[in-house]
């Protein structure tokens, strides 16, 4: 029964246009109804005035054929590039809601520090103001953190990211990342061991954004790891590529979520239950900056034992 | 004796601001940054009120609401949730599994907030 219902539901184009939410002179559905009808009248039409006019009937069916078959291929065209209209503005829509959800949280925690903060309620509890001008600072940056990611999205999906091509040593960036994050990886209690071939061939990349790459998969490894384990990092050149794995002994991700784990918002609901602040940008931002840089990334993850995270990057070749 | 709320949400600095501002009007406040501890704590303190967020780790505030209902020791206590969920659907579920009063946390003050617990127990 619920099968039948969904195909009801696909052919009815009224339904299909509500998922949209535009106008049903909008509706890609809704238009490819009325494209059909005016190629039945025109290729009706085409057929009369072709009998009138033509005694050959092999002739009139070859021309009544021809423009019927020009009429679809061409509704075909615009219906098809309505869909796609149609459903970028159901994603912007989408977008919105969820952007206005995740800055809302930290607005949330500003407006009732500064409430209490103006209240004077600070003095009737032991409470040492100082907390309150970290949570203050605090949700700030998470706001501006997330409107940062916003931003380079949007440049990312225009298509106009301006990336600076130079020489740069994954390696480098990996171990300066590495003794960054040192007092966070000693807070999570987890060990990383990192693994480099000998004279590993360097990148063309923008060092900037290939940094940013490498922090986000290790921030998630550490994050992920928090109670303890150990983070692998292996960084191997195979003919002219640089392979980077980062694997964890993490909460991993569960089977039917992996395909939406590069998706814009989205976050695993292991990861939920672990961490409630990320944003769900961070690995979309990675991928298309892999892709960006020529490179792919992929990863392994079994639920409850770690996810290993891969990126490969076309090494510069020595002349 | 000062009444005690038991309050049950993950997120640090929003754990701080509440619980602060209950304890400047006078209760006595416990703290739970995920479902697992606030239902251990519901069922050894005995809370006079339980203030839930919905989004939190280990259970949902969805899951320690229908244990809580389900144990009869605790099935009496009154329960606000307090949330960023504001679809019709999570406030009717929240509602139809035994809250008491449901609370979007950015539609209200931390005025407002003290006067719904003091509705609660209706003084």
């Amino acid at each position: 029964m619920p099968e039948q219902r969904s195909i009801a539901r696909y052919i009815n184009p009224l339904y299909s246009c509500r998922k949209y939410g535009v106008p049903i002179w909008q509706c890609p559905q809704f238009l490819f109804v009325i494209m059909g009808m005016v190629i039945l009248v025109a290729i009706i039409a085409t057929w009369l005035l072709a009998n009138s006019k033509i005694s050959d009937p092999f002739i009139v069916n070859l021309i009544v054929l021809a423009v019927g078959a020009v009429l679809m291929i061409l509704s075909f065209i615009i219906t098809n590039s309505f869909e796609r209209l149609a459903e970028a503005s159901r994603m912007k829509t989408e977008f919105i809601a969820v952007i206005s959800h995740q800055l809302r949280a930290p607005l949330t925690n500003l407006r009732f520090s500064l409430d209490f903060l103006l209240s004077g309620r600070s003095s009737q509890v032991k409470t040492d103001p100082k907390e309150y001008f970290t949570i203050l600072q605090e949700n700030t940056k998470r706001m501006g953190d997330l409107v940062d990611s916003l931003l380079m999205i949007s440049k990312l999906e225009s298509g106009n990211f301006p990336l600076e091509k130079k020489e740069v040593s994954l390696e480098q960036i990996t171990t300066n990342l590495i003794t960054k994050n040192k007092s966070f990886t000693e807070a999570s209690k987890a060990r990383i061991i990192l693994a480099i071939q000998p004279e590993l061939g360097k990148v063309l990349a923008d060092p900037f954004w290939l940094e940013q790459v490498v922090s986000n998969l290790l921030d998630n490894a550490i994050r992920y790891s928090r109670g303890g384990g150990q983070i692998d990092i292996t960084l191997q050149q195979k003919k002219n590529r640089i392979f980077f794995a980062i694997k964890d002994q993490g909460v991993g991700i569960p089977k039917d979520e992996q395909k939406f784990i590069f998706e814009k918002f989205f976050r695993s609901t292991n990861a939920l239950g672990k961490q409630t602040d990320g944003s769900g940008l961070g690995l979309h931002i990675v991928k298309k900056f892999v892709k960006l840089l020529g490179g792919k990334i992929w990863f392994e993850s079994t639920e409850g034992k770690g996810t290993t995270f891969y990126f490969t990057l076309p090494i510069i070749k020595k002349l | 004796m000062p009444k005690k709320i038991l309050f049950i949400e993950d997120e640090a600095s929003l754990q701080k601001t509440i619980s602060d501002t209950l304890k400047s009007a006078g209760y006595d406040v416990l703290q739970a940054l995920d479902g697992e501890i606030g239902l251990r704590l519901a069922q050894t303190e005995k809370p006079d009120l339980i203030l839930l967020d919905l989004i939190i780790p280990r259970k949902t505030g969805f899951e320690v609401l229908a244990e809580l209902k389900k144990n009869p020791e605790t099935n009496d206590l009154p329960v606000i949730v307090f949330t960023n969920l504001e679809a019709l659907k999570d406030v009717e579920r929240a509602l139809s599994a035994g809250a008491d009063t449901y609370l979007v946390k950015a539609n209200y003050t931390l005025d407002e907030i003290l006067m719904k617990v003091k509705q609660a127990f209706r003084e």
